[in-house]
């Protein structure tokens, strides 16, 4: 084999791929979350609905063939104390058509708070048909004691959806994020 | 460096151990880390044994009786943390100490110091992590698995030591892996070919570089849940747009090759018993290094089969399952030729080969089990029921367990230079056999009748088979302390054993003297292929 001389050089060489490794895999691990974002933006895993759909008008061909149910549920995460509703529980549309549905919260204690919706779309397939316009979800609400908030959100049902998606329900779950954003202010602050 | 090494090589007399506690906590030599790693993991199988009886001392008639649910999850969690990282795997890490260097003909491993450093971590990171336990608010109580949010928002405030405990046992297995790597890849005598490797050296060092592969990751995992608790992130936190799902399939990308890591060694442990008791050489020895090989490459596409209930597309659970089904093919080579070494041997039942032989048929049985939750339909049924503790259990404890007693009773007239009590032996092997059966066995039943893992009481349907193994249980941790006593009694009073030991051994490990001196092989061997190994 070799002399003794130049084992501990080699085993040296060796550790140190070793270690490389050891230091690419930590840095896998850490990939691995922005590699979980897209695989379920583009797969719909998990029923994510993308961000701001822009679309040219123009092209957006209307399905007047075929209507699709669309449902709406609104959950408060548990420890959210806000009311949080819809104007109505469902509808129906034609692919194509752009429709407006209002969601309401209502800040039901005495203090200042901020909410994020989160967005779910079952069936997990129907996700990437499912466009929105305008979303409250895109931000997060800021409401003072007792306020009530009116939030408009428009959608369209992509008419590539598959023909066998009759019904999509569409699921809010509302967090209390005040502590987080409380979190984030301090960050921007440069003595902090 | 080189003159230092030139001039220790030169005026090396064979000087023995230094004396007293200093020995232990300076040591570099490859045996005495080996004992400390051996010693350390029977007392971390102790500790949590009585983990596992506290448990099924609650479970032994339906209602709560001795513990509150709290301290039962803090019970449950410890039980799964002490064994896995505690006891398991520090024992094979001991193993590959002790045997590696002496099987390849090398004089010791190659990292010396790192050696001492990766051992010597290991008493703090269990010390901080049993230590919670006595904290305000509990110790960990989230399961082994310390899915989040369990382990984030809901944790206990001494989450964060458990996570640098963790980060510590990270350490450790990483050091250790990168040392036996490179041990058997630059310290090999002249003539030990890689494919002429005793088979125990073989599994160890796929599972090394398992080891490095997975450890980083949860390393990353746990780095993220301290994020989340201290610094605000949003990783696993869907209110600031994570996704808790995502902790499940980072955990589980470690976590499946970890089982990997606790049961390969294993595997080389019995490929070296099985043939000295049959007295004829390994069946198919290229396909058992090939068929460990594919397992562990099969080991990291196939985490997601823990999961099937999160809601998977079905394309996703279409692929997880199937290529967890694939696992049984290349496993079922190994027991194929487990088998085929015993057929028309001339065996005889001491007990090594005892243990052996109970696993081949017991991690069979776990292995069935397994490919039953490997059916995605089916697991929606089993998922999170005693079915799943029975499966586990039965590769864990008549698996990896059996096999590291296996190679204690196989190799401690080799460390230690005397014989243990055969008779006691056998003793010890049928007590611990029926009673791990009579534990495990009936949890396959109250499991699948739907009784749920993890919960301190239970439906009164489930009350014959809970007390069942609540008897096998205490049947099968009291047998331990007779372990204890044989393992002591060989030490200080057994008969001398003979270099060879047993009649069928073979490799190089034979070749040195009983005790093994406390240098071995500074002058490598010659190795032919028949005394390479068995």
């Amino acid at each position: 084999m070799s002399t003794p001389l130049q084992q501990p050089q080699k085993h040296g060489r060796l550790a140190l791929k070793l270690v490389l490794m050891v230091v690419g895999m930590f840095g896998f691990g850490f990939a691995l979350v922005p590699l979980y974002d897209v695989i379920c933006d583009i797969t719909g895993i998990g029923g994510r609905t993308g961000g701001q759909y822009t679309y040219d008008p123009a092209s957006m061909q209307r399905d007047g063939s075929r209507l699709v149910k669309v449902n709406f549920i609104t959950n408060t995460n548990e420890g959210m104390p806000w009311e949080f509703w819809s104007e109505t529980g469902g509808t129906r549309v034609h692919p194509g058509d752009v429709k407006q549905v209002n969601f309401y919260v209502t800040n039901t204690t005495d203090r200042r708070m901020i909410g994020q919706a989160i967005p779910s779309v079952v069936p997990p397939t129907a996700a990437q048909y499912f466009h929105k316009t305008e979303c409250f979800c895109f931000n997060s609400q800021v409401l003072e004691p007792g306020e009530t908030m009116e939030m408009p959100m428009r959608f369209i049902v992509d008419p590539d959806l598959p023909r066998n998606v009759q019904s999509i329900s569409l699921s809010y779950a509302l967090f209390d994020i005040t502590s987080f954003a409380a979190k984030d202010d301090d960050q921007g602050n440069p003595n902090g | 460096m080189s003159e230092v090494v030139v001039t220790h090589h030169d005026d090396h007399h064979d000087h023995g151990p230094a004396k007293g506690l200093a020995r232990w906590l300076f040591t570099t030599n490859h045996k005495d880390i080996g004992t400390l790693y051996l010693w350390f993991s029977f007392l971390m199988f102790l500790i949590g044994g009585c983990m596992a009886l506290v448990i099924r001392t609650e479970l032994f008639q339906p209602g709560l009786q001795f513990v509150t649910p709290e301290f039962f999850n803090q019970m449950t969690t410890n039980h799964g943390l002490i064994m896995v990282f505690g006891a398991i795997m520090p024992a094979f890490v001991g193993l590959a100490n002790w045997l590696v260097p002496m099987m390849i003909g090398a004089p010791d491993m190659a990292l010396p110091r790192m050696n001492n450093l990766s051992f010597w971590i290991l008493p703090f990171a269990f010390g901080m992590m049993i230590s919670t336990l006595f904290m305000e608010g509990g110790g960990p109580n989230f399961g082994w698995t310390f899915y989040a949010p369990l382990s984030t928002t809901y944790a206990p405030d001494s989450v964060t030591f458990f996570i640098f405990a963790v980060h510590l046992m990270g350490a450790s297995s990483i050091m250790g892996a990168i040392n036996i790597i490179a041990t058997i890849l630059n310290m090999r005598a002249p003539g030990m070919t890689l494919m002429r490797m005793p088979l125990f050296v073989w599994t160890w060092l796929i599972t090394a570089y398992l080891l490095l592969a997975v450890m980083p990751v949860l390393a990353g995992v746990v780095t993220m849940m301290l994020f989340d608790i201290h610094f605000g992130t949003s990783f696993f936190s869907a209110a600031g747009g994570g996704d808790p799902v995502l902790f499940q399939h980072i955990f589980w990308f470690f976590g499946h090759p970890e089982v990997y890591i606790m049961i390969l060694p294993a595997f080389g442990i019995v490929s070296q018993i099985i043939p000295t008791f049959a007295r004829k050489p390994l069946f198919g020895y290229d396909s058992m290094v090939y068929a460990v090989a594919s397992i562990a490459f099969l080991s990291f596409i196939v985490w997601a089969h823990h999961m099937f209930t999160v809601g998977m597309p079905l394309a996703g659970q279409l692929f997880f399952m199937y290529s967890t089904m694939l696992i049984a093919v290349p496993t079922g080579v190994k027991v194929f030729n487990w088998v085929a070494t015993m057929w028309r041997g001339s065996m005889t039942f001491e007990t090594p080969m005892l243990f052996s032989i109970a696993f081949v048929i017991l991690f069979t049985i776990g292995g069935f089990s397994g490919l039953m939750l490997s059916i995605a339909p089916a697991d929606y049924q089993y998922h999170d029921t005693y079915f799943v503790v029975a499966h586990f259990h039965y590769v864990l404890v008549p698996g990896a367990l059996f096999s590291i007693m296996a190679a204690v009773y196989y190799w401690l007239p080799k460390w230690c230079g005397n014989m243990y009590d055969e008779s006691m032996g056998r003793l010890h092997f049928w007590l611990s056999f029926i009673g791990v059966n009579v534990t495990f066995f009936p949890q396959h039943f109250s499991g699948l009748a739907g009784m749920p893992r993890r919960i301190p009481d239970y439906a009164l349907q489930f009350a014959d088979f809970n007390m069942l193994s609540s008897i096998g249980a205490f049947i099968f941790g009291f047998s331990q302390i007779l372990f204890l006593y044989i393992v002591i009694k060989a030490i200080t009073s057994g008969k001398k054993a003979t270099d060879r030991v047993w009649e069928g051994a073979h490799g190089l490990e034979w070749t040195l003297p009983s005790p093994a001196p406390y240098h071995s092989f500074t002058h490598p061997p010659k190795v032919s292929e028949a005394e390479a190994h068995s």
